[in-house]
């Protein structure tokens, strides 16, 4: 019994790096322009159709695949904050949101377009490994998430702290007019928050790839999950966003363990609704 | 004070918010080393024409010139690398950043990160308390402490001159002193000032010329001695301060 409780822990954590490297876009979108993004999870699964694309026709692992498919995110998100997003705010607060779920549903339908509504999967060699802890066995791939999903939050943290646009994202998401009076292009600034955030939905699209399969439609469910690791997780630090989305790997897991892998996600959501209800800023979050 | 040349000129300028005409006709200039006022109560549009020099907002007729170029179609980003610095209202840290982060945030623009380091020294010189809460969240300080922090963060950005709105805006007296201290050290330096002050006695005995602003159009401008003369000056004007 001790043991066995040990394995969906164990299992959720590295699970919820996965959540995490999901979250992080989302999150920074939201803290920098104040913008719910709603066509994040598509985003991300756009990132994990990019790698299938360069695994099945360049024969490229998808890791290795990132070298393509992150500046092509990267470029995509800027325009997507230029020439929509970045218009869209001018008119209203509201119009960003359509725009949103208007992405959502082309990146769906052109995804059903080009690869068909069959499931897809990123399989490697090392993504169908197991690797022991003790007794406890567990997928190679569950061990990669986390560890990129550590790699991502030091990498935006450092970013975010330590260098001159990283800084001036912060500061527009802190105070936009002050922002502005410090020299800094708001407008432009926005447009890399926003092709940072499409940076690490490529990286994690592509580790989602391995770890599940996925087809056109499960950016809906990504993006939940999104929502529920910021929920828990607070607004406004990476460090949050990482243990929002270890906490809903291991509230994933557990529910599992105790009431069986059919209500599992209803377990998740029971809990960030009371989290909602009773701390609205989030488990860790400041404000 | 009258013979020094126009460091900023603004010409027959007219700025709307929207619909709304704020500004009318406005000329002035600003003359390099100076401590300049506007005086005005709070609609007269003293705040709309500090930003509009900032290039927050742009003006519909009439030009801004500073150093012989148009400034009038730049935005704020392009305008804080030329020179010109403004500290707004309300003084607005980052208020998640330390004091030393926020400080840093002033010298963003390229041609003020390499003197980033001197500034620093400097601002810590003319303020030292910012230098023993460097590490503190800018949030957590005073007001008196914040307003020296927006000031020290505006001298980051290495201006030749500085606007300065609201700058004793619910501060002690004492705070509102040491303030002004500052000010005319950074004006020794060489650095042009032009500030909006709600108190009327006390910005003639600071500035050394001064515009009054009445809704929107500028009324009357002279040095600071002539309107001290003029009572009828500060009996027009020395309500202002009581009603804020």
């Amino acid at each position: 019994m001790n043991t066995d409780i040990i394995t969906p822990i164990v299992m959720g954590i590295m699970l919820g790096g996965l959540y995490a490297l999901i979250a992080n876009g989302l999150s920074l979108v939201f803290g920098v322009m104040r913008l719910i993004n709603l066509a994040h999870g598509d985003l991300v699964v756009l990132g994990s159709y990019l790698a299938y694309a360069i695994l099945t026709l360049l024969g490229l692992d998808p890791v290795a695949g990132l070298i393509i498919s992150i500046p092509v995110m990267f470029c995509l998100g800027f325009l997507i904050q230029k020439y929509l997003m970045g218009r869209a705010f001018a008119i209203s607060s509201e119009a960003p949101l359509i725009i949103a779920f208007g992405i959502s549903l082309i990146i769906q339908n052109a995804n059903q377009v080009a690869w068909t509504p069959l499931s897809r999967a990123l399989n490697t060699a090392y993504s169908q490994k197991s690797f022991f802890i003790g007794e406890l066995q567990l997928p190679l791939i569950y061990l990669l998430d986390f560890i990129a999903g550590i790699i991502v939050m030091l990498s935006l943290h450092a970013f975010l702290k330590g260098t001159y646009l990283g800084r001036a994202i912060a500061a527009a998401a802190q105070d936009k007019r002050a922002a502005r009076l410090m020299g800094i292009n708001t407008d432009r600034v926005y447009g890399y928050a926003f092709a940072i955030a499409m940076i690490s939905s490529a990286i994690a699209g592509v580790f989602l790839g391995m770890t599940f399969p996925f087809t056109p439609t499960s950016g809906t469910s990504f993006l939940t999950i999104a929502f529920g690791t910021v929920i828990i997780g607070g607004l406004g630090s990476t460090l949050g966003t990482f243990l929002g989305g270890i906490m809903l790997g291991v509230f994933q897991t557990l529910g599992g363990w105790f009431f069986g892998p059919a209500s599992q996600m209803l377990v998740v959501y029971l809990i960030v609704f009371l989290i909602l209800a009773v701390r609205p800023r989030g488990l860790l979050g400041r404000r | 004070m009258t013979d020094r040349e126009a460091q900023l000129e603004i010409r027959n300028m007219d700025v709307f918010h929207g619909t709304f005409q704020a500004l009318w006709d406005i000329s002035l200039e600003v003359r390099r080393g100076e401590m300049l006022a506007l005086i005005g109560a709070n609609t007269s549009g003293k705040s709309t024409l500090m930003d509009t020099i900032s290039g927050l907002l742009h003006p519909a007729k009439g030009t801004v010139v500073f150093e012989g170029r148009d400034i009038s179609r730049l935005d704020c980003h392009e305008i804080v690398p030329l020179g010109i610095t403004q500290i707004p209202e309300g003084r607005r840290v980052f208020p998640e950043m330390t004091v030393q982060e926020n400080m840093m945030m002033g010298s963003y623009g390229p041609g003020a990160r390499p003197k980033a380091k001197t500034n620093l020294e400097r601002a810590y010189s003319l303020f030292p308390i910012l230098k023993e809460r460097r590490k503190q969240p800018a949030g957590t300080l005073s007001g008196g402490e914040q307003q020296m922090l927006a000031i020290g963060r505006g001298l980051m950005a290495d201006p030749r001159l500085m606007l300065i709105d609201e700058m004793s805006l619910g501060l002690a007296p004492i705070v509102i002193d040491e303030l002004f201290k500052a000010l005319r050290k950074i004006k020794e330096e060489g650095i042009t000032i032009l500030f909006v002050e709600q108190n009327v006695k006390r910005t003639l005995h600071e500035a050394d010329r001064a515009y009054i602003l009445e809704t929107g159009r500028v009324t009357l401008s002279g040095t600071a001695a002539e309107l001290r003369e003029d009572a009828q000056i500060i009996k027009a004007y020395f309500g202002i301060e009581e009603c804020n």
